[in-house]
C-alpha cells in the first residue's frame, strides 16, 4: 500500500471519545471498500462475499463482548443500539409494567427513553446508590433496568456485579451500557452479567458502530412491523466495510490491552495530580475505581468554552461538559447529578497509544501548560483576584 | 439598609452568577449572608458546589422562573486544588 488512507492523527489529541481509527483498522476499511461494498443480503457473488466477511467480523465482535454471534446485532450508532436494546426489553415485559430503573448518570438517550421517571441518585463521584437502586427495583411495575459499566464523562466505575445480582434476584432484565469502556477497561463486564449488553466500536479504535447483544433466553422483542436485518433489530444490514474495520480494531487493541490500560491509568493519574495542584480546581470522579483513560476536572471562576479555546491555542484538544460550550443549553446532567461544579469543565479522554503516538508528550504538555492556561483565562475574565 | 447584599444575576449564564456571587462575598466576615438571584440552570449545581469548595452554606428558595440562593459564609479557606471531590 502506497500510503495510509488517512492523515496521521494530530498531536495534542486529548478528546478521543470518538478518536481516530486505529491505523490498521483504517487500512482494513480501505480494503473493505473494494471487497465488501455489497449488500450482504444479495445472492450474487459480491453479496455472498460481503456476507461471509460480515459473518467473520460478527464472530470477532461477539467474542469482544463475550457473547455468541447469533446474539449480536450491529447498529449505525451506539445511541441507536441502546435505544433498541432497551425498547425490546420493555416491549417484551409490557404486561409487567412500564417502568425502567436507571441511574442519574446514564447516557442521555437512556434517561430520555420511555419509562424512565425518577433516576436513581449517584454520589459525589458519580457512582449509583445501590440501596436506592434496590428500592427502585422492588417496585411492582418494573420492566427493565439499565446501568453503565463506567461513566464515560467522569470515568467512575459502577457497581456492576452488585446491581446485576440485585436485578437477577428480582427477575428484572438488566441492560449494561459498556459504550465507554469496552476495550479500555479490562474489568468492564463481569462474566454472564446483564441480559442485554451494548458497546461502541469507537471506544476501542474502531469506527462508530453500535454493538447490541441480547443473551439467549432473554425475553426481548420489538413492536411490529418486524425489522428485517440484524436478528430482527435493525432496518438494514450494516455497511460491511465498517464492521470489518471495527473487528480489526478489536483484534489490534486486544493484543496489548493490559499494557495499554496500565499506561493510560498512569497518564491519567498525572493529569489528576497536575489539575489538583491548580488553585480552585476540583478533579471529579473516583480517583482509583475508574476507567483508565478518562479524567474530568472543573475550574472555578472560568468559562468552559474559553478554557477549551485557550488550550486549543496551545495545541491541546480537550472536551467539556459545561453548558457554555458548543451549543448545549444545559450543563452535563452527569456533573449536575454528582453535585459538582459544571462550569469551567475540562474532560480528557485519552486516545489509545497505538492510535496517537504522541500521547505521552501531549499529556506532559497539558500538565505543564494547565496552570498558566487557567491563569490566562481567569485574567481574561477578570476573576484572577477571586 | 441592614439586609444582606443581593446579587441579581438573572439573565446571565454560567459562570457569571458564581463569579458575581464570589465577588460580593469577598472580604465579608464569616457568618455574613449574601443573596444571589439567578435563572441559569447551571447555577443550581454550581452555587452549591462553589459553597462546598469554599466552606459556605447555601439554601435554595425556588421562585417563579428563578431561584434565590442564600449563602452563609464560612471561615476563609486557603486556595488549594481538590484532588478528590469526595473529601
Amino acid at each position: 500500500m502506497a500510503r495510509p488512507p488517512f492523515d496521521p492523527p494530530g498531536t495534542g489529541l486529548l478528546d478521543a471519545a470518538r478518536g481516530p481509527l486505529h491505523p490498521v483498522a483504517g487500512r482494513t476499511l480501505e480494503a473493505g471498500l473494494a471487497a465488501a461494498w455489497a449488500d450482504p443480503g444479495g445472492l450474487h457473488p459480491p453479496g455472498r462475499r460481503a456476507r461471509a466477511l460480515l459473518d467473520t467480523a460478527r464472530e470477532v465482535l461477539a467474542d469482544a463482548l463475550g457473547v455468541r454471534p447469533a446474539e449480536l446485532s450491529l447498529h449505525p450508532s451506539a445511541q441507536g443500539a441502546l435505544e433498541v436494546g432497551l425498547a425490546g426489553l420493555r416491549h417484551a415485559r409490557r404486561r409487567t409494567g412500564p417502568t425502567v430503573v436507571a441511574g442519574a448518570a446514564e447516557r442521555s438517550v437512556l434517561l430520555l427513553a420511555p419509562g424512565v421517571q425518577d433516576p436513581v441518585p449517584v454520589d459525589r463521584t458519580g457512582r449509583v446508590d445501590t440501596t436506592a437502586y434496590a428500592a427502585a427495583l422492588a417496585g411492582d411495575q418494573v420492566a427493565a433496568a439499565v446501568l453503565q459499566t463506567a461513566n464515560g464523562e467522569v470515568g467512575t466505575r459502577q457497581p456492576v456485579a452488585h446491581v446485576a445480582a440485585l436485578a437477577a434476584a428480582r427477575d428484572v432484565p438488566l441492560l449494561l451500557d459498556a459504550t465507554a469502556s469496552l476495550g479500555r477497561d479490562l474489568h468492564g463486564i463481569p462474566d454472564g452479567a446483564g441480559s442485554v449488553l451494548v458497546a461502541d466500536a469507537a471506544s476501542f479504535g474502531g469506527p462508530p458502530l453500535g454493538l447490541l447483544a441480547v443473551r439467549t433466553g432473554t425475553r426481548w422483542g420489538l413492536p411490529r412491523p418486524r425489522r428485517e436485518a440484524e436478528q430482527g433489530r435493525e432496518h438494514a444490514a450494516p455497511w460491511v466495510p465498517l464492521a470489518l474495520a471495527a473487528a480489526e480494531a478489536w483484534r489490534q487493541t486486544a493484543v496489548d490491552a493490559a499494557a495499554e490500560e496500565r499506561t493510560a491509568r498512569a497518564l491519567v493519574d498525572r493529569v489528576r495530580r497536575a489539575a489538583a495542584a491548580v488553585p480552585d480546581v476540583e478533579v471529579v470522579g473516583d480517583a482509583d475505581d475508574r476507567l483508565p483513560h478518562v479524567v474530568t476536572f472543573s475550574v472555578l471562576y472560568a468559562d468552559g468554552e474559553v478554557l477549551l479555546e485557550e488550550l486549543a491555542r496551545r495545541g491541546l484538544f480537550v472536551a467539556s461538559g459545561s453548558a457554555c460550550t458548543s451549543s448545549a443549553l444545559r450543563p452535563s446532567h452527569v456533573l449536575a447529578a454528582m453535585g459538582v461544579l459544571t462550569h469551567g469543565n475540562v474532560r480528557v479522554t485519552l486516545p489509545l497509544g497505538s492510535v496517537s503516538p504522541t500521547r505521552d508528550d501531549d499529556v506532559d504538555r497539558l500538565c505543564r501548560e494547565l496552570p498558566d492556561a487557567v491563569a490566562a483565562v481567569r485574567r481574561r475574565l477578570g476573576t484572577d483576584d477571586l | 439598609m441592614n439586609g444582606p447584599p443581593v446579587v441579581d444575576a438573572r439573565g446571565t449564564r454560567c459562570p457569571v452568577p458564581v463569579i458575581r456571587l464570589a465577588r460580593a462575598a469577598r472580604g465579608l466576615p464569616s457568618g455574613s449572608t449574601v443573596v444571589l438571584l439567578a435563572d441559569d440552570d447551571a447555577a443550581w449545581s454550581d452555587v452549591p458546589a462553589w459553597a462546598r469548595m469554599k466552606g459556605h452554606e447555601v439554601t435554595l428558595l425556588q421562585d417563579d422562573g428563578w431561584t434565590e440562593f442564600r449563602v452563609l459564609l464560612g471561615e476563609p479557606r486557603t486556595e488549594r486544588g481538590h484532588a478528590d471531590s469526595s473529601t
